[in-house]
């Protein structure tokens, strides 16, 4: 389940000890320490403060007037599960499924994932060192990962895996049903009958049981759901439907996380009530379906006032690949519509972590977590603020991307190209 | 999250096609009127030039002379303003400089900390065409049933109620391009509106602002197209050509006829009358072409059937030919930050816009999305950080032109919008910072002088008829 062993030995060997002095640094566990050091060592952060002694023989990073944070978390891309949007054999964020309904809970998307996606680089070279790898489509998706964005196989990648079970309330054609009563149907039948297997798996292989909605590998797949071990992410945006997920989530004892939201705002309190964290997007406020008339930019900001968990997610282009680095940008925006900035930075790094089951390594800057860690030119939410080092798992990880040499080969026309 | 991301992909590969040519030269010196400069309206069987059977009813609202003052002025026009004051009267820019004399009965704003820019312009919108919400009834932008719909018009399409066009307000646009998708070759005739409110399109359309035409390049048309073809880029390209050669006799046929009115005027045809208008210099030419090699030949066209391109549309490899745009002056309207989501959308890159503003040639920052349209000045931003990174340095004295004067120049308007300078449009926005900044919000818009927009007061938000009951006052 948790494949970091192989990696960090792979940063042992790697891995100087980092010394980041001098700079504006944000845990984002506690306070900002102007003038902080961050002490890098074997992978993980050794130290963070003030009055930090600098190991001897650690390699010195003059931070002054550079700010220091946490990787960047996106909890909701497809980096690596689709290289390019409209070329089919690129794709591989969705299960077809065996049945009408596409119940696809044992689908685990890491398993078609491409840790040499052209598209990595880019996410990284900006501050981004940990994505959500989530499947799409379906009524029920499948299962979602943690990776981080290190050189390596899936398996050096893979943080945690799975983090959720993905599934949707909220669009019927998508699950080929009628309405969004029968998508609810169709999650409780499903329910139902995983909880009724779990119970009887005996009977089932001696043919002893009634017709089940899905087949064996979903209903195994759900038991981790039933069992609270997994949260179910629903992606659903209307209030109506948030509230029936609520429900949902209650008379069955799931985990559960709402993605999307964009009417969110208007069911704050029983989100509270719930203890159910939220995944949205800041720049949401078109109604452009009947699911979304009550979409606002004030969203994220209002919801973390009323006291929910909000993670900020991707506004564009939903499970994105291409700009996951611009989940900065969301935060930005947020905090023009009534985020506080502290709780757009946390939107970003720890509270995704929070959600998908990881604080204990990953969010924030202390002693014995992964030292994901990013530095600066300023404001990382500033549109003018440059990366100027990123280090995953304690190695420094900035390298030219595909974009790079594109634009490197046109800023001078090399001699074969001067003719038009 | 999931629901929308792929779809919204495919839409927009779709939806977004725009391609305008155009013939028009520089902009002519005088200031043309704002109202009623009309061509002659042809009767119903006369193929006139410069016709204009729908003519504008936009008439510029009542509004008191405003002054804003101790305000950072991006002028577009020239270096900054710092602590400066702009005076807004009778629907001009009056005055503008280090201070202005304040009418008596002028509005005073302070504008301490805050910036005036000109208003935004795009030049690639598919609002009102492509309308919220966006249900399949609402789906009005690409008329797909022929490779070559030259005789459609986006104003025909345009919903004046779409909710989409007072969130484009509100983030500081005053003038925008509705365009056909870009599903066709030749997908017909766009449309420049001012993002007011009004009960009938004309009520939004931009007087005397030139038509385009808006062409596709590339994976659209063959991919919509792939039974019947054009299947192929080679098909593509006869395509045009055939269509421009129709449209060349056709004006000759015309041009005839209007000149010595000998015997029947010769049928009229409202596709080859669009076209024909291109190659008069009438209609300017927007053309959505994603890669260099196809923006070359798409050049090689205009040059043989003698009509311009204004501006190529999504150019995401516009940074390729940076320096044949420049050479025949066509403008490069482009994205921050899209690609990928095709093949001909793969070698985008951050640095596109400052790659092109180097060379000389016109960067233009467009949207074709209803969100990205609400924060263009945020799209910019990130064009002049990654031409920063690239050792590229472009102040924002200059890109502020990305998303006003080159726009402007794009829709051949720049003499009328685009810069503060007296005696143009007092199409503003004060901003509540810097607008590079990603914190930065509009906070006021006029259109020719009057406020439309005021971020302290909801109550008085433009509410489309839509809204009403489905959108909570204030819920934006």
């Amino acid at each position: 389940m948790i494949a970091l062993l192989p990696l960090l030995f792979a940063a042992v060997v790697h891995a100087q000890t980092i010394a980041i002095v001098g700079g504006r640094v944000f845990p984002v566990s506690g306070p900002p320490i102007d003038g902080g050091t961050v002490i890098i060592r074997d992978g993980r952060i050794a130290a963070v403060g003030r009055d930090v002694a600098i190991p001897e023989g650690a390699q010195r990073i003059d931070a002054s007037g550079k700010w220091v944070t946490p990787g960047i978390i996106n909890p909701a891309t497809q980096l690596g599960l689709i290289e390019v949007g409209q070329v089919g054999e690129t794709r591989n964020a969705t299960a077809r499924g065996r049945d009408e309904t596409r119940v696809n809970a044992a689908f685990t998307v890491w398993d078609g994932l491409n840790p040499l996606s052209v598209l990595f680089a880019p996410a990284r070279n900006e501050g981004i060192t940990t994505v959500a790898v989530m499947p799409a489509g379906g009524l029920v998706s499948g299962q979602a990962a943690l990776v981080d964005i290190v050189d390596g196989g899936v398996s050096e990648m893979l943080v945690r895996s799975p983090i959720a079970m993905i599934a949707q309330i909220g669009n019927p054609q998508g699950a080929n049903v009628s309405s969004r009563g029968e998508l609810l149907l169709r999650l409780r039948e499903l329910l139902e009958d995983s909880r009724a297997y779990g119970r009887r798996r005996a009977d089932y292989e001696r043919a002893q049981t009634r017709e089940f909605a899905a087949s064996r590998l979903d209903l195994e797949a759900m038991q981790q759901v039933l069992a609270g071990r997994v949260p179910l992410l629903v992606v659903a945006d209307k209030a109506s439907d948030i509230e029936a997920a609520l429900r949902l989530a209650r008379e069955y004892g799931v985990r559960l996380i709402i993605g999307s939201g964009a009417e969110a705002w208007m069911v704050a309190d029983k989100l509270v009530a719930a203890k159910v964290p939220v995944m949205v997007g800041s720049m949401v406020n078109i109604p452009g379906s009947f699911a979304t008339l009550g979409a606002r930019q004030e969203n994220a900001g209002l919801l973390r006032r009323a006291g929910v968990d909000v993670a900020l997610i991707g506004t564009g282009s939903d499970p994105d690949a291409y700009n996951v680095r611009n989940i900065k940008q969301e935060a930005g925006n947020a905090v023009a519509y009534g985020m506080t900035w502290d709780d757009a930075l946390r939107a970003i790094t720890l509270t995704p972590a929070e959600i998908f089951g990881v604080a204990d390594r990953y969010g924030s800057l202390q002693p014995g977590r992964v030292a994901n860690v990013v530095i600066w030119s300023g404001d990382p939410f500033e549109l003018s603020t440059r990366v100027e080092h990123v280090f995953v798992r304690g190695v420094r990880s900035m390298s030219p991307s595909r974009q790079d040499e594109l634009m490197t080969r046109y800023k001078t026309l090399p001699p074969s190209y001067r003719n038009p | 999250m999931t629901r929308i991301a792929l779809l919204t992909l495919v839409t927009t590969a779709l939806a977004c096609a725009s391609s305008g040519a155009t013939s028009g030269g520089p902009s002519q010196a005088a200031v043309p009127a704002d109202t009623g400069a009309r061509g002659p309206t042809g009767d119903g069987g006369i193929s006139a030039p410069l016709a204009d059977p729908f003519p504008s009813t936009y008439q510029a609202p009542p509004s008191r002379p405003t002054v804003i003052r101790n305000v950072t002025i991006l002028t577009a026009a020239g270096p900054r303003i710092e602590n400066g004051a702009i005076l807004l009267r009778d629907g001009k820019i009056a005055a503008v400089g280090a201070s202005v004399e304040a009418p008596a009965d002028a509005i005073v704003i302070d504008g301490a900390g805050k910036f005036v820019t000109p208003g935004i312009i795009d030049t690639h919108s598919h609002m009102g065409v492509y309308a919220a919400p966006g249900v399949e009834a609402n789906s009005d932008g690409n008329e797909a049933t022929n490779p070559v719909t030259a005789h459609v018009w986006a104003e025909h399409s345009v919903w004046p109620q779409d909710p989409q066009f007072p969130r484009a307000l509100a983030g500081g646009i005053t003038t925008a391009q509705i365009l056909p998708g870009s599903a066709n070759l030749i997908g017909g005739r766009s449309v420049v509106l001012k993002i007011v409110p009004a009960r009938t399109v004309q009520g939004m359309k931009f007087p005397g602002a030139k038509y385009g035409l808006k062409m596709a390049c590339g994976e659209n048309p063959k991919r919509v197209y792939a039974s019947r073809g054009p299947s192929t880029r080679m098909g593509n390209v006869a395509g045009y050509r055939n269509a421009w050669i129709q449209a060349e006799a056709y004006r000759r046929r015309w041009d005839k006829w209007l000149a010595d009115k000998k015997g029947d005027p010769p049928q009229r045809d409202l596709g080859n009358e669009t076209l024909a208008e291109v190659l008069r210099g009438n209609i300017l030419v927007h053309n959505h072409c994603y890669r260099a090699d196809e923006m070359a030949q798409m050049i090689d066209i205009a040059k043989e059937f003698g009509y311009k391109i204004r501006s190529f549309h999504h150019g995401v490899e516009a940074y390729k030919v940076a320096d044949l745009l420049a050479r025949d002056s066509i403008s490069a309207s482009i994205w921050a930050d899209w690609g990928a989501f095709k093949m001909e959308a793969l070698d985008a890159v951050k640095a596109n816009m400052a790659l092109v503003h180097q060379a000389g040639a016109r960067t233009v920052v467009h949207s074709d999305d209803p969100s990205g349209i609400q924060r263009l000045n945020q799209e910019a931003a990130k064009g002049i950080a990654a031409g920063a990174a690239l050792g590229i340095t472009i102040s924002e004295d200059e890109a502020i032109k990305w998303l006003t004067l080159h726009p402007a120049w794009s829709l051949g308007l720049d003499d009328r919008i685009g810069s503060i300078a007296v005696g143009k449009n007092a199409d503003i926005v004060l901003w509540s910072g810097n607008p590079f900044s990603v914190y930065t919000r509009a906070e006021r818009v006029w259109i020719d002088g009057a406020q439309m927009f005021d971020r302290s007061d909801p109550n008085e938000a433009w509410r489309t008829d839509f809204e009403l009951g489905f959108v909570r006052r204030g819920d934006r």
